[in-house]
């Protein structure tokens, strides 16, 4: 059973890995917040597993701060970064930056 | 299967910090390095779940995804629009960029070299046989307030010192609450609030006995005070001089060196807790500290002196 | 190992799907307002069954409503985190595809 979660584990790894690509592409910020808001969900999941392979319960803990602080990125995101970033403007779709 | 399969997650785990490590520090925006050193906090949570440190996991998972990240964004929005594109000599970084490669692997290689050399356990035993006197059973804590409280004192002093500093360069500069409301921001504040106190209440309390203690649970809270603050309510905390709320920024510096001085009146040494008061030493440590370390982190969120009264601002 | 570890075990590997087709949208979606859709759901179905299976593996109550805890913050955080990145998106000037 435990060879089943570490391989899980390594495909969602490798899930973050190639999901990167979106925060180095963008194009706008808000795409690299949702590709940084996604590896969170996916690291609790990480977390959780390995807390189960590893059986230590002390992980959740982890995890349940993970979650509680899933919001405040973006919080802070919407309410004081992005107004004031001049990185792009109404550009919506993909293509490389001018 | 389980052997290869967990040295590839190891190996991939270190091949993205290493990346993008390298990307907070050299990323064309600064908003990209920002994002690229916020997940960064995230895997190396796990890379500390992998290293069997969950203490330092809590910490850095409490810290590296809320407070930091927190802060790193709201110094963002405050930069002027020119400095927010660095600009980019190609050419003299990427020599910069082989240098520094260059001294990072031979750095490593003598780190490595060394830490191989080094007796493993380090001072695992010495901690295990102080345990029982210590006052508590988890071992990060034993040595965090009680063998090194000196360090924590310290770390305390630290984290007040820059709030000073910040309170002193100026008052906070947000103008308006955010711009993009929301009807599900206020309701998010309410909601998580309690939650936050809670988890955080249980973090601290855990501290005694396994992996938890004062500062994942203060920067919880602190991360927690942002959330709703920026989820538009106003915090107690103010510019004013005679404002309690000042007081408690102070709390776990004053709290510890009452205890490491107070001791010396029977008689003992710089934080020689007496043996049946440890556990009782340390708790109210720890509550002091987390209390300051909460309020501590939010201040400095703050960016700036808050005003004397928030009521003021809001009409404005 | 009891029947109900092996039916945990199978939801958690059932997760697996829905967090790549979280990050497929996240690469392949031509804006940030369907790729807010793509992820916003399909990443938390992905948790939610990791979840619902480590609670079933574990055959304890306890931790099983710790992680349904954990569960429902991220899905908190992520309905309005999506909702205001989207938001932000349009106040900022963002044009959706196609329109």
């Amino acid at each position: 059973m435990n060879e089943l979660f570490i391989a899980i584990v390594l495909v969602l790894l490798g899930n973050i890995t190639v999901g990167l690509w979106r925060v180095m592409r963008g194009p706008t910020a808000a795409d690299r917040m949702l590709a940084a808001e996604t590896f969170s969900t996916s690291t609790v999941a990480i977390v959780l597993i390995l807390a189960t392979v590893t059986g230590r319960g002390a992980l959740v803990d982890v995890a349940l701060v993970f979650a509680l602080l899933a919001a405040l990125a973006v919080v802070t995101f919407v309410s004081r970064a992005w107004p004031d970033i001049g990185e792009e403007t109404a550009r919506g779709g993909g293509g490389p930056k001018p | 299967m389980m052997a290869w399969a967990i040295t590839a997650f190891d190996a991939l785990l270190v091949a993205l910090l290493l990346w993008l490590a390298w990307q907070a520090i050299h990323a064309d925006g600064l908003f990209r390095a920002v994002i690229s050193f916020m997940v960064f906090g995230l895997l190396m949570a796990v890379a500390w779940v992998r290293l069997d440190a969950p203490d330092v996991a809590l910490a850095e998972a409490a810290i590296g995804a809320g407070v930091t990240g927190a802060l790193l964004l709201s110094a963002l929005g405050r930069l002027p629009e020119r400095d927010k594109e660095a600009p980019a000599d190609r050419r003299a970084r990427g020599l910069a960029a082989v240098g520094l490669a260059a001294l990072a692997l031979g750095g490593a290689t003598a780190l490595a070299t060394i830490a191989w050399a080094l007796p493993a356990p380090g001072l695992g035993r010495e901690v295990t046989e102080a345990l029982p006197k210590s006052g508590v059973d988890n071992p990060v804590t034993a040595v965090l307030l009680n063998i090194r409280a000196f360090d924590t004192l310290l770390e305390i002093g630290v984290l007040l010192l820059a709030v000073i500093a910040t309170w002193a360069l100026g008052p906070m500069q947000w103008s308006a609450p955010a711009r993009v409301m929301s009807p599900a921001l206020p309701v998010l504040g309410r909601l998580l609030f309690p939650m936050f106190v809670l988890v955080s209440a249980y973090v601290l309390w855990r501290g005694g006995h396994a992996p938890g203690g004062a500062f994942p649970a203060g920067a919880l809270m602190g991360a927690g005070g942002v959330l709703v603050f920026f989820a538009g309510a106003k915090p107690w905390i103010t510019g004013a001089e005679l404002d309690p709320w000042r007081w408690l920024l102070s709390l776990g510096l004053v709290a510890m060196l009452v205890a490491a001085v107070g001791v010396g009146a029977t008689g003992r040494s710089f934080f020689e807790y007496p043996v049946d008061l440890a556990g009782l030493f340390i708790l109210a440590l720890e509550v002091a500290a987390a209390l300051s370390i909460a309020i501590l982190l939010f201040a400095l969120c703050l960016g700036g002196r808050p005003p004397h009264r928030w009521g003021s601002e809001d009409e404005a | 190992m009891t029947a109900l570890a092996w039916v945990g075990a199978s939801l958690v590997a059932l997760g697996v799907p829905f967090f790549l087709l979280g990050t497929l949208g996240l690469l392949r979606f031509p804006d940030v307002f369907t790729r807010l859709h793509a992820l916003a759901k399909a990443d938390n179905v992905g948790l939610g069954l990791v979840c619902f299976g480590l609670g079933l593996h574990s055959g304890s109550l306890a931790h099983a409503l710790k992680l349904a805890l954990i569960w429902l913050l991220m899905v908190i955080a992520s309905a309005v985190g999506a909702g205001l990145v989207a938001r932000a998106a349009i106040a900022r000037g963002v044009k959706p595809w196609g329109v």
